[in-house]
């Protein structure tokens, strides 16, 4: 009974998850949506740009890009974010001032980005070739056939890894505390953690880490959602249902009969 | 007004619907050290067709593709209206010359109108209406206006085959090319899309068709092309080739393909 009540007093007192209530709706929210939501737009651009560079038939563009993805995938974040943060901090402070976080949303996207790029590029490369011959065929250069046919389609195929990935972020944004943050900058985790060791009771901890759980476990059923979406229907390729009745018998565009690897990839959609 | 604009958008793409005579000279080709093509001569009249046949990998598929310069040939040149074409932007020339393919390649993520549109809009500089227009008119000829607004993949493949007709025609090509057009059709479908390109032939495209369809070759074909081993081994009007082959290699294919 001692025990049980050790663990409720330790991780369910009400009265230091009401104490740290404020602060976490306040401040830690919107830090931590802050980090993740900028970090995951400048990850994704910068990913785009690293899978086509990966792609791309010229050395220079895929060597650099694929050392790139190579460090960053490589290196704990922490140690990234560290190297970045403190490193160019003296930069950063005379660009921002004081302000961690530019610099941690500019490692935060460094490290998605890598990962970001590498699931883009395997979401490009599964798309048939075919598809940028036909757009060649009609007189589209190499670049628009892939801007216009091949890169929307293998986005698509994707997008299931992309939104694992935004969790993955925001999760990993709790990081940037290694960085030194004011008060008014700190973001869930801190939060709760300075709450925790205040107090030496964990419960302000584990309310910051239901608020992770509030942002993250709807993502998952997003993921969940699209993820069937892509795996039961030909709506997946985004067709209006106007029309869902016809072909169910897998007359899918280049589908049929083409090299396993192909037609497994267009099955995946 | 709107009924003057199409008659007028159709008579134009009737007009040029007369294809021009295409040519290859000595064409060669090799990826690494596989000779793919070796010396390809070939001679299609303006507004006739040509049909090559010959076993896999003869190099069939490979020439068709260095006729639009989707391959680039090693030697050789090829001619549009008795001009060399080797110099031209390959993405102008191939605005010129459209291809069917033997899986479609329709664009799946988008509708069956917007495949054919992309091309008008982005390429020729149509406006989203005369695109829409246009594509109509085209999908009206190979009998699949009402599925304008559905993704390709809601369509049987034969459906698809004839809508990537309509996409290549609307590009107003004044040669076309086919890939083994029906290769990969279930054989109840076949007829439809060889009966859309009988009509394009009769129409006066000149059309270079890559097939297996024998008896195809023989209706419709002025001419028929025997390759093997990256060369034509045999040419002639269709009853020569199919009737009288001379070479021992095209006698043996046909008896086991008829």
């Amino acid at each position: 009974m001692d025990i049980l009540t050790t663990l409720k007093d330790t991780f369910l007192d009400l009265d230091a998850m009401l104490a740290a209530l404020p602060e976490l709706l306040r401040v830690g929210l919107p830090n931590t949506l802050i980090l993740a939501l900028f970090s995951a737009l400048i990850g994704t651009v910068l990913g785009m740009a690293l899978a086509v560079c990966g792609l791309s038939h010229r050395r220079w563009l895929r060597w650099p890009a694929r050392v790139f993805t190579d460090v960053f995938r490589g290196l704990p974040a922490a140690v990234t974010i560290l190297l970045i943060g403190v490193g160019l901090a003296p930069v950063g402070l005379k660009i921002w001032g004081p302000n961690p976080y530019p610099l941690g949303i500019l490692a935060l996207s460094l490290i998605a980005s890598a990962y970001i790029g590498e699931i883009f590029r395997s979401g490009i490369q599964s798309v048939d070739q075919g598809q940028l011959e036909a757009a060649r065929a009609l007189g589209f250069s190499r670049p628009s056939g892939m801007r216009l046919v091949v890169i929307p389609q293998g986005v698509r195929r994707v997008l299931p890894a992309l939104v694992n990935q935004f969790i993955a972020l925001i999760k990993e944004s709790s990081l940037v505390y290694f960085l030194g943050l004011l008060a008014s900058q700190r973001d869930l985790f801190r939060i709760g953690q300075d709450a925790a060791a205040n107090t030496g009771n964990q419960s302000a901890l584990l309310l910051a880490g239901l608020f992770y759980l509030v942002i993250t476990v709807p993502l998952t059923h997003v993921v969940n959602a699209i993820d069937r979406r892509l795996r039961e229907g030909r709506r997946a390729d985004g067709a209006d249902g106007a029309d869902g009745g016809g072909g169910a018998d897998g007359d899918r565009p280049g589908g049929e009969a083409l090299p396993a690897s192909f037609a497994l990839s267009q099955e995946a959609r | 007004m709107s009924t003057e604009i199409r008659s007028q958008t159709t008579a134009g793409a009737d007009a040029r619907r007369r294809g021009v005579a295409v040519a290859t000279r000595d064409i060669h080709l090799a990826f690494g050290s596989n000779r793919v093509l070796r010396g390809v001569d070939v001679d299609v009249d303006a507004a006739t067709t040509a049909c090559v046949i010959g076993p896999s990998g003869s190099g069939k598929s490979t020439f068709l593709r260095v006729v639009n310069r989707l391959l680039e040939p090693d030697a050789g040149d090829v001619l549009l209206d008795g001009r060399s074409v080797l110099t031209d932007n390959p993405d102008v020339l191939r605005q010129r010359v459209g291809m069917v393919f033997q899986h479609f390649n329709l664009f799946p993520h988008k509708t069956v109108r917007a495949n054919v549109t992309l091309g008008l809009t982005r390429l020729k500089g149509l406006s989203k209406d005369e695109a829409a227009e246009r594509a109509h008119h085209h999908l009206e000829r190979v009998g699949l206006a009402h599925k304008a607004d559905v993704r390709p993949g809601n369509l049987s493949g034969g459906q698809q085959q004839r809508v990537a007709i309509a996409r290549a025609l609307a590009m107003e090509p004044e040669v076309m090319l086919f890939d083994e057009a029906t290769s990969a059709l279930d054989p109840e479908l076949v007829k439809g899309v060889l009966a859309t390109m009988a009509d394009l032939a009769a129409e006066g495209m000149t059309m270079l068709v890559v097939t297996h369809e024998m008896g195809f070759a023989r209706s419709v074909a002025q001419q028929v092309l025997f390759m093997d081993h990256g060369r034509v081994v045999e040419s002639g009007s269709p009853d020569q080739v199919f009737d009288a082959p001379r070479t021992e290699r095209l006698q043996r294919f046909l008896s086991q393909v008829l």
